[in-house]
């Protein structure tokens, strides 16, 4: 149970993790360094017995018996480490050459290394030693005293199992460290997560300053926490701005109702009454369509029928529904634009959008004015519309784009207040942006939209929407 | 015509209904889904309304998926409270011929119903329509009344097709708006009746009679004087 419960903590994980890991490298890196040390050295006998033995072997083939014993002599007393150990016997084990006082009883095979100790000039040691076959039933025994080899050896053994433990030893230490490091940093986190499931909304994850991956995460969750935050604060103000602003609608439909009801003297009276309450209660359905379509775009769901639009067309499509308008109000609409205006986007929500400052401009616009739309490329696509209207005040002109705002000039004019709202909506979906400017005199609203290839180039770190084609309503 | 109407709400479902009888219309109702489906494949119909949401297990988009399924190609429009875009989109995919979105207006759900009925039988290429003295050819985009050339923009040349394919029919100012300029939603100012009231100073004005007419708390209508 807890065994499973601990491998269920990412901490553990990570921390067995970097244990497993300084483990198996030290033990790697220690096995090549007996292969390097104890492994050389033992390499380094085993070649030398069987150089001995092929040189031994020549002087046999040579010079026969005698010469074989002269040379075993001679290399025993030329033997200035005195490790060398030959034993040349006769077919009845007989010593006939070398410093071993009897063949050992243990070996019989030849061509195979043993190790076994060995008493020579009364003292004990340790040595390895090969058994040679030769012609005529005689054999000889070349081995090397490898004592001190074997000392160490043992010691470097020692060694390499100690450092094993202390690496364990480290390896433990060290995940739990990076348990600890791991478990702060979530902490912090899930800190910051479960106040703000508790309700405190200010909250934001600390960074520790360094700029390294975990900042990154918690900059990330920030920002989104930041989203969110202004998402439920529209939300809020959208709430408390229908609480006020639809209140007067609709208290005038009730009241016409209730008025008809009571006081109303023929069929007629009573029709025209319930036909303009039907009206009002149209225009409040055209308010909550509007404060829906605008909550839609601001919740930028329809990112995903963004597909590539030129809107050069859609200026002239603009130009052309409101220029019959203006024509009949006298107003001169004039739109000077590029043959193509290519931007990435929805289609029908940049109609509208433009469709909406031009609304607004003619709406404003006196007789005899001039209405501008003007297009230009500069980095952005910029979309202008000027008017010679009222305009709006430099101190009301960040207000101007909130919902329900209503101008003071524009208190006799029909309207919503949600027309700048969702061409503002429309401009940060699309990451652009609605500036409105003074247009000596009038209002000059500003749209500005990213061109194709910037929009491209911004989407392509995140995963590619579907490209949807609007669906033409027929 | 002979019209299904698939809708729960008891309210909205009779005032639909005694709307499109008293329209002279043979109506024929259902208040759940499946009951609604069984009517639509089984019977024969010149247009269905269906509400989106419905008891019984099959909702509106299920019915028109299976409908379509049985290459059933019966005009189906659909009927919701379900206004966002993506809905809309989903429903035409789906495929409805036509997307209405509740609250509504009584006189815009005739006119698109009846529209639908027009648009089923209007089959194969059409190169000239003629309405009374008026006549409109689509390949030489020229237009005729009385023997009498007019000139008109190619915005208006549109506007009078879109009338004249629905002559005898109601149209209103959103149908005209998604028909002729694409346009799905409402410009606040009345651009269309400039628009028609333009088209008016051309086709009607010099001339004897009438042909496009006003239809009150609806839209336009272009129809012969006498009919």
């Amino acid at each position: 149970m807890l065994v499973r419960r601990l491998f269920r903590s990412a901490g553990f994980r990570f921390g067995a993790v970097y244990a497993l890991l300084l483990t198996a490298s030290a033990i790697a890196l220690a096995s090549f360094l007996w292969w390097a040390t104890a492994g050389l050295l033992d390499r380094q006998t085993e070649a030398a017995i069987s150089a001995d033995a092929q040189s031994l072997a020549e002087r046999w083939s040579e010079g026969g018996l005698p010469a074989l014993i002269v040379t075993i002599d001679d290399r025993l007393a030329q033997n200035v480490d005195d490790d060398a150990i030959y034993l040349l016997v006769d077919p009845r084990m007989n010593r006939l050459a070398g410093n071993l006082a009897g063949w050992p009883a243990s070996i019989s095979v030849p061509g195979v290394s043993y190790e076994l100790p060995i008493s020579r000039a009364g003292t004990r040691t340790l040595a390895t030693v090969q058994r040679y076959d030769l012609p005529r039933g005689f054999h000889l025994l070349i081995g090397r005293d490898v004592q001190v080899r074997s000392q160490l050896r043992r010691l470097l053994t020692d060694a390499l199992l100690w450092a094993v433990g202390v690496v364990l030893l480290m390896a433990t230490i060290g995940a739990l460290l990076v348990r600890s490091l791991f478990r702060r940093t979530l902490a912090n986190i899930s800190a910051t997560a479960s106040a703000i499931a508790g309700g405190d909304f200010a909250q934001r994850v600390r960074l520790s300053g360094r700029g390294d991956e975990f900042d990154q995460v918690a900059e990330v969750i920030n920002d989104m926490l930041d989203r969110i935050a202004r998402l439920m604060d529209g939300v809020r103000q959208v709430s408390n701005a229908i609480a006020h602003d639809l209140r007067t609608p609709i208290t005038r439909a009730r009241t016409r109702l209730e008025d008809a009801a009571l006081h109303a003297q023929s069929a007629d009276d009573l029709r025209a009454a319930i036909e303009r309450a039907t009206q009002d209660l149209d225009g409040i359905v055209g308010v909550f369509q509007a404060l829906l379509r605008i909550a839609e775009i601001e919740a930028g769901s329809r990112r995903s029928s963004f597909a590539r639009v030129d809107i050069a067309p859609l200026l002239a499509e603009v130009a052309d529904l409101y220029g019959a308008v203006a024509e009949d109000q006298d107003i001169n609409l004039v739109v000077a634009a590029p043959a193509v205006l290519p931007a990435y986007g929805d289609r029908a929500m940049i109609q509208q959008a433009i469709a909406n400052l031009v609304d607004n401009a003619l709406k404003f616009s006196p007789a005899d004015g001039v209405v501008t739309i003007d297009a230009s490329v500069d980095g952005m696509i910029t979309i202008a519309v000027g008017d010679q209207g009222p305009g709006i005040p430099d101190s009301e002109r960040t207000r101007a784009t909130d919902r329900f705002y209503r101008g003071e000039t524009a208190r006799n004019t029909p309207g919503s207040g949600l027309g700048l709202s969702l061409v503002l909506a429309v401009a940060h979906l699309h990451g652009g942006d609605l500036r409105l400017e003074d247009n000596h005199p009038g209002l000059r609203a500003v749209l500005t939209l990213p061109l194709l290839e910037e929009a491209e180039a911004r989407r392509t770190p995140q995963a590619q929407p579907e490209v949807a084609q609007p669906v033409a309503v027929p | 015509m002979r019209i299904l109407v698939v809708e729960d709400d008891k309210d909205v479902a009779g005032f639909v209904v005694r709307g499109l009888r008293e329209a002279g219309h043979v109506v024929e109702h259902a208040d759940n889904g499946r009951d609604g489906l069984f009517m639509a494949a089984s019977e024969s119909f010149d247009a269905v309304i269906l509400d989106r949401m419905l008891p019984g297990g099959i909702d509106g988009l299920k019915i028109l998926e299976t409908l379509r399924g049985q290459k059933n190609t019966v005009p189906v429009l659909i009927l919701s409270a379900l206004a966002e875009v993506d809905d809309r989109v989903k429903g035409l995919k789906a495929g409805s011929d036509d997307y209405l979105t509740k609250p509504f207006a009584f006189a815009e759900l005739l006119a698109r119903v009846e529209a639908l009925n027009r648009r089923g039988k209007g089959e194969g290429p059409v190169t000239k329509l003629v309405v009374e003295d008026l006549e409109l050819d689509l390949l030489s985009r020229q237009v005729k009344r009385a023997g009498q050339k007019i000139d008109l923009q190619p915005r208006e040349f549109r506007l009078l097709e879109y009338l004249m394919r629905h002559a005898g029919q109601v149209v209103t100012r959103t149908m005209l708006l998604e028909g002729v300029w694409d346009y799905h939603f409402d410009p606040q100012t009345n651009v269309i009746d400039v628009h028609v009231s333009r088209l008016r100073q051309k086709v009607d004005k010099p001339f004897a009679s009438s042909l496009i007419h006003t239809v009150r708390n609806a839209g336009y209508m272009l129809r012969a004087e006498h009919a």
